[in-house]
């Protein structure tokens, strides 16, 4: 995957939705890209230093204590509780298919969030739905 | 009749592994394959050892130091700490290679001191090399792969591909296809009194800027991403401190100006281009006239035909997707070693990729890889010497303080210790990290060097106790002296139950 296909990936995503083409286009490059194997563990529950990841392709789950709880898949990002509250993984996040990210160093993804308020508002809303997620499943 | 290859080692045929390249990757692979006796060919389409150091960096001397004079001896393996740029050797004639080679006036070698010391390397190494054998072609059969070259067809069970980050890569912008590459540069006299243009703010573009310095008349550099610096990054992958003076001459004003900025186009006129950019970090769009331009926008593996292979790439199409042991994490059998290990990511903590990119990391993935190849396409068995109880956190620690392979490879590498009911306590020897964490096997500790958020850089351990594995991070000390009694005592009670 080339930039140009890159930013066409990253225009189809909800995080971006607010996003213009030329803006997507050096906001991509703030981005590393990473690439996982099959049943690799993408984030360690418990391990320090990870990152903010948006998938590109593939799918991933996540895994409490051995069990899985949820898939996420194309447009779904992770890690960005454990960056923003500075702990560690409370989950492994594992490949469960071959599974390409665009990942921020935990550093980078506060002053990036700041750069861009409309992705922020749009990671807010995608941070409430899944916590209504969780107090309905819990209810 | 068939034409025969021409005359020299390692002709045409058949061998249970097969090196391309004739870097210090692939060098450096071969000469621990050898040691531990694998049967091998190495094979370059170069008339000589040395790999990208044949030729680049363009200003001539390099960006990893060798220190002369260091705390310990030269050729004790101790003293790679502070050698990053000769290649591991097991005998003491082959270590600590390039400072013999070197005048003295730089910590950094130059270009010809870095090529003259990888071929000192294999010349006392005895090191053999079909030179001059071009790789053009790779397809499977029932033992393996077969390697079409301009000398004829090698069959082999496992391939190591060490053919660089070697490739000019620039990225797709309407007119860069007529912008010269970094490896197409100039003297530098040709860009006296030119205002200059260059796409790029990594060590290839700062290079550049740093060497036209006393002659352009004006610097310009620009890409989407801030210059990252490697004193704050805490990287070599960053820009390295010697070549930022043109960074701070942007920062004090001084007229060369460093821009955050996409590239939308480059149009070529008759004596000048005109480069259109938008402002990233600072919205808005600019045009700027230069006299010249030029992308220094890195490079990619020269992969052949190994995508129609299966070889899954990424990191914009440039680097094979590699597994913890660098084997391609799509076709198994095909390895990587040199400057491409960098695509196995490893932890990443914070951010901080490994130093496989450069010498000083990546000779460390070799003797692995070597080692890796060794047991388990070829059945090689290593014996692994006992720990008494009492020595593990000395030995631990003592790794941690000391070991050259942990300081240049921090929370890439990793020390293990296992402990197994029936082999006792044992010395496992350095690997990768992301193996360890991922892979189950009997109890067992791994120690690393790492580098947190802060820059603290301090030691961790990993305990794997019935499958699962933890992290422990042991503190820092100003002076890195890991074997403090507070050390010794945190490492003692997290091993509480196995030693």
């Amino acid at each position: 995957m080339n930039s140009e296909e890159l930013v066409d990936a990253l225009s189809g995503f909800a995080l971006f939705a607010d996003v213009g083409r030329a803006d997507l286009d050096g906001l991509a490059h703030g981005f590393d890209e990473e690439w996982y194997s099959e049943g690799q563990r993408v984030l360690r529950q418990g391990f320090t230093g990870t990152g903010f990841h948006l998938i590109v392709q593939g799918e991933a789950g996540i895994v409490i204590d051995g069990e899985e709880r949820t898939r996420l898949g194309r447009g779904d990002f992770f890690g960005e509780i454990s960056v923003l509250l500075d702990e560690p993984p409370v989950a492994d996040v594992v490949a469960l298919t071959p599974l390409h990210c665009v990942v921020l160093a935990r550093a980078d993804l506060p002053e990036w969030l700041l750069a861009h308020p409309t992705v922020c508002l749009r990671m807010l809303q995608a941070a409430l739905r899944r916590l209504r997620a969780a107090n309905l499943w819990r209810s | 009749m068939a034409e025969l290859a021409p005359a020299g080692p390692y002709p045409p045929g058949d061998y249970p592994v097969v090196i391309v390249g004739s870097g210090p990757g692939g060098l450096q692979t071969s000469y621990h394959l050898s040691r531990f006796g694998v049967e091998h060919a190495l094979i370059s389409s170069d008339d000589a050892p040395g790999g990208m150091f044949r030729r680049f960096p363009i200003f001539q001397r390099l960006i990893t130091w060798t220190k002369l004079h260091a705390p310990v001896e030269r050729g004790d393996p101790a003293y790679e700490w502070f050698d990053w740029n000769s290649l591991l050797g097991e005998e003491p004639d082959h270590r600590s290679v390039l400072p013999g080679l070197m005048d003295g006036t730089s910590y950094f070698p130059s270009r010809p001191e870095m090529e003259a010391g990888l071929r000192s390397f294999v010349d006392r190494a005895g090191i053999d090399c079909r030179y001059g054998c071009e790789w053009l072609s790779t397809r499977r059969d029932d033992q393996g792969f077969v390697l079409g070259t301009s000398d004829g067809e090698y069959r082999c069970r496992v391939v190591v591909f060490a053919v660089g980050m070697a490739e000019p890569w620039k990225p797709s912008i309407p007119g860069l296809d007529d912008v010269p590459h970094y490896v197409e540069l100039k003297d530098a006299k040709h860009y006296a009194d030119k205002t200059v243009f260059l796409i790029g703010k990594r060590n290839s573009g700062f290079e550049l800027a740093d060497g036209l310095l006393p002659w352009a008349r004006q610097i310009v550099l620009a890409s989407p991403r801030p210059a990252r610096i490697s004193v704050l990054a805490r990287s070599t992958a960053a820009a390295r401190a010697r070549y930022l003076q043109p960074y701070e001459d942007h920062v004090l004003g001084g007229g060369n100006l460093v821009l955050d900025a996409t590239i939308e186009r480059v149009e070529r006129n008759s004596d000048a281009s005109t480069v259109h950019i938008r402002g990233t970090t600072r919205p808005g769009t600019m045009t700027i006239e230069a006299d010249a331009v030029i992308a220094a926008t890195g490079f990619s593996v020269p992969l052949g035909d190994l995508r129609d292979l299966g070889v899954v790439t990424f990191h914009q199409d440039r680097l094979p997707a590699q597994t913890p042991y660098w084997e391609s994490a799509s076709v198994p059998g095909i390895y990587f070693a040199g400057a491409i290990t960098q695509g196995s990511i490893g932890m990443k903590k914070y951010g901080i990729p490994s130093n496989s990119a450069a010498v000083h990391g990546f000779r460390y993935n070799a003797r692995l890889l070597a080692r890796h190849i060794a047991e388990k396409h070829m059945g090689v068995s290593f014996p692994r010497p006992t720990l008494k109880p009492e020595q593990v956190v000395d030995h631990l620690l003592g790794k941690a303080r000391r070991g050259p392979d942990l300081w240049n490879q921090r929370s890439y590498l990793a020390q293990v210790v296992e402990f197994s009911p029936d082999d006792g306590i044992t010395d496992a020897g350095c690997v990768p990290l992301a193996h360890f964490v991922d892979v189950t096997g009997p109890d067992a500790v791994a120690i690393t060097v790492e580098t947190d958020a802060d820059g603290d850089i301090h030691p961790a351990l990993y305990l794997r106790r019935s499958g699962t594995v933890s992290e422990h991070l042991l503190g820092s000390d100003p002076l890195h002296n890991f074997e403090s009694a507070a050390h010794r005592k945190a490492a003692t009670a997290l091993l509480t139950g196995l030693i």
